[in-house]
């Protein structure tokens, strides 16, 4: 083909992000050191390098270990086991790809959580000589809980039963059942061998009754759209840029819409109202021209808006269109996952970053844990390392509120422990809770305090605000 | 108005760059941002004047010279200083200096260590730096695949990777203590293709010696590197050769491999490299020192 078209046609791709569930066993590594090689991602020194390690660690006899290719750190190598989200990269044809490969063990929960968190797609590995196992349970949740809407099942290891149609049906069969307990939208089914290929890029011989795609054919003709909706215009402030007296402009990403020169805008939570007066569109700005405006932009571009008037706006602030706010609240419902060793203390204040936002807060009670194994909720007084909950979260001050669901962008956020500055949790926002209260000032006695913990210790039910 | 609004792959890496750069702009006292003249360094000075304009770039560009790099790199940075009006600090590690090192004498790994790894350190020390943006991607080797967007180093500049932060959605934890740093990298999920793709789509400037030209060049110790100077061992330099070659990246010319080609325009450049059966980093010496040799590098400091 003629450079200059590929290059046309590259550069109209889109791109699509994905996530692989499963644990060593169930051939996930090898799946993407396949896909990766048969789609011509890996070089020769790569190849070259991965066929002398797969002498010293290898685990599959004279055949080049694919796993090796993606393994990516020496320690890994040498347990032959992935311990991290390592990120991958292909394209086809029509799409770019960028694979989250995680690992599947339940002590790695919070590595599946963070790839699921930027994933548009999950592929969910099952061997087919187990069927569902806890894990597959666990995975799904995680994937349903961080809002992927597309799932692909890839029955693995079809070579170990005979490419038997019955089998491939059975786990189908039991996998929807799972699917529609947890509310998964879109499921899609294939048989493959990753060891040998089958069913990945190509069609495989071995499954004339499979008259779907191949695994790579799906992922490149899959449509990943949302359902056409008016989406609301949010923008987190991020950057405030000020060049000189006559310039001051508000950097962001936006998360959500679309706005245009002349819209009414709000500053969330301060409520101020003011109108576009600016677009600058940062991809437009070239190294000649770096006064380029535009008249409207929409997710997720980079931008910078200038306003009518001169009213306070810094980072951390949301704005919005007048005609379509979100709820603004210091008190809100959240799911809650717990990714440091220390357990998560009741009350005790950590800082939370939603978008550009960073406000102080505390989790003032924990509504239910869910266990992510059996679904079954329980009432705790602690949250563990991996540990997935709902609480309700305080925070010192209001933030615009949309819900997880509405809005991955303005719906998430992560927990830092301000001592040690590691991140020690994520979460996604349900709702505004409706117990809107204001930050306490009130001093509690000794007794009282023990009151209280008794209460909430023993009667959860009563569903008694931490003090 | 409903109307189906998508930016194309390009347009997304571009967009989240940004992102990338104006959050460390907002969260860091003393950010700085490496330059090392090539051309994913050409990148992400395009993406940053993109993330500030109308303002001039909030932070000063870092070129770590080892005194090694090929002649017209260092033509090449000062003239885009002229042009586009950055800061640029310059630092050589001047202990090294006095050792006078070189990779012919020392060899690659002394070489890299005291030039680039130390020499590194020591202006990161001397600038205070909190946040050091760099231009690595996660496509371009094994150990880079699972490096965070925002990686936190300790005290020493030591990366642990069994100990990262957790990253998620696009939010990122730039909290530190007094001493420690992050290092960011905004084309984290930019491939060859993408960055070459994207220089060609907005025109960037890059070196010539992307570009294939006649060079002399020798074999050594496997590779085929360029004379620019005589500072090459004269028998070495005696067999040089003059061969129609380009490099796929660009570092000290005794450690940086060509290849033989013929492509003197870019999309002759990216379509020698979608016939390519190396990887880039193949040219690079230090990658195959020893197996693991990057991630080591990395957990030493090394970018």
């Amino acid at each position: 083909m003629d450079i200059i078209n590929y290059l046309k046609e590259h550069e109209n791709k889109d791109m699509l992000r994905f996530l692989t569930c499963g644990s060593v066993d169930d051939g996930k590594s090898t799946l993407i050191g396949r896909m990766l090689y048969d789609s011509k991602m890996i070089f020769d020194d790569q190849l070259a390098a991965a066929e002398s390690e797969s002498k010293k660690y290898g685990t599959t006899g004279e055949k080049i270990d694919m796993a090796l290719l993606v393994d990516g750190l020496q320690s890994e190598r040498e347990q032959g086991i992935t311990i991290d989200v390592a990120y991958r990269f292909f394209a086809t044809e029509n799409r770019k790809f960028i694979i989250a490969d995680t690992p599947g063990h339940e002590q790695y929960t919070r590595n599946m959580v963070t790839g699921a968190s930027t994933a548009d797609v999950a592929i969910i590995l099952i061997d087919a000589r187990k069927g569902i196992l806890t894990q597959t349970r666990r995975h799904s949740f995680i994937v349903n809980l961080l809002g992927i809407e597309h799932v692909i099942v890839a029955i693995n290891k079809m070579d170990l039963v005979d490419f038997s149609e019955d089998v491939f049906n059975e786990i189908k069969q039991a996998y929807t059942e799972l699917a529609d307990e947890l509310g998964i939208k879109n499921t899609y089914y294939l048989p493959v061998s990753a060891l040998d290929g089958d069913n990945v890029v190509d069609q495989s011989a071995h499954t004339p009754w499979y008259t779907g795609l191949p695994l790579l054919g799906l992922l490149d003709s899959m449509d990943i759209s949302k359902e056409p909706k008016e989406e609301d215009f949010r923008f987190p402030v991020q950057y405030v840029n000020r060049p000189n007296l006559d310039f001051r402009g508000f950097c962001g990403t936006i998360a959500a819409g679309s706005v245009k020169v002349g819209d009414e805008i709000t500053v969330l939570p301060s409520g101020k109202s003011t109108k576009v007066k600016s677009i600058i569109n940062a991809g437009d700005i070239t190294e000649d021209n770096r006064n380029v405006t535009t008249t409207e932009a929409f997710a997720p571009t980079a931008i910078t808006i200038t306003t009518e008037d001169e009213i306070d706006i810094s980072r951390g602030d949301m704005l919005v269109h007048t005609k379509n706010m979100p709820s603004v609240s210091n008190n809100l419902k959240v799911m809650l996952v717990w990714m440091d060793e220390n357990p998560m203390q009741i009350e005790k204040v950590y800082d939370i970053k939603r978008a550009t936002s960073i406000v102080s807060g505390s989790f003032e009670h924990i509504n239910y844990k869910v266990d992510i194994n059996t679904y079954k909720r329980k009432q705790v007084n602690s949250l563990g390392l991996n540990d997935i909950a709902s609480c309700r979260m305080v925070l010192t001050r209001p933030i615009a509120a949309d819900s997880y669901s509405d809005n991955r962008l303005t719906g998430s956020f992560i927990v830092i422990d301000r001592i040690t500055n590691n991140t020690v949790g994520a979460g996604m926002i349900v709702g505004v809770s409706r117990r809107n209260t204001e930050a306490i000032s009130k001093k509690y006695t000794a007794a009282e305090k023990e009151l209280n913990t008794y209460i909430r210790k023993y009667f959860p039910e009563w569903d008694c605000k931490a003090i | 108005m409903i109307t189906k609004k998508q930016l194309t792959h390009l347009k997304q890496l571009e967009a989240e760059s940004i992102h990338i750069l104006r959050e460390v702009a907002a969260e860091f006292t003393n950010p700085v941002m490496m330059y090392s003249v090539g051309k994913d360094s050409s990148v992400m000075l395009h993406l940053a004047l993109k993330a500030f304009a109308p303002s001039k770039l909030p932070f000063p560009l870092l070129h770590i010279d080892t005194t090694w790099k090929f002649k017209e790199m260092i033509e090449f940075r000062d003239q885009r200083v002229k042009d586009l009006g950055f800061d640029l600090v310059v630092h050589s590690n001047p202990e090294g200096l006095e050792m006078n090192i070189s990779p012919f004498e020392h060899g690659s790994k002394v070489h890299t260590d005291i030039m680039k790894t130390q020499g590194l350190k020591q202006a990161l020390n001397t600038g205070g730096y909190d946040a050091i943006i760099g231009g690595a991607r996660r496509d371009e080797e094994k150990s880079r695949a699972k490096e965070r967007i925002f990686s936190f180093r300790d005290k020493h500049h030591r990366w642990d990777p069994k100990n990262q932060r957790p990253e998620l959605w696009n939010i990122y934890n730039t909290a530190i203590q007094k001493g420690e740093s992050v290092r960011v990298f905004p084309i984290s999920n930019w491939t060859e293709l993408d960055i070459w793709q994207y220089i060609y789509l907005e025109e960037i400037p890059i070196p010539s010696l992307y570009f294939a030209q006649e060079h002399d060049v020798v074999e050594y110790e496997g590779t085929k590197i360029m004379v620019d100077d005589d500072r090459m061992p004269e028998k070495l330099r005696k067999t040089a050769k003059k061969e129609m070659v380009r490099f796929r990246t660009l570092g000290c010319y005794p450690l940086t491999g060509a290849i033989s080609s013929t492509a003197t325009t870019l999309p002759e450049i990216i379509k020698e490299m979608l016939l390519s059966t190396s990887s880039e980093r193949e040219g690079r010496v230090i990658d195959k020192d020893q197996e693991g040799a990057m991630e080591l590098k990395k957990i030493e400091g090394y970018f």
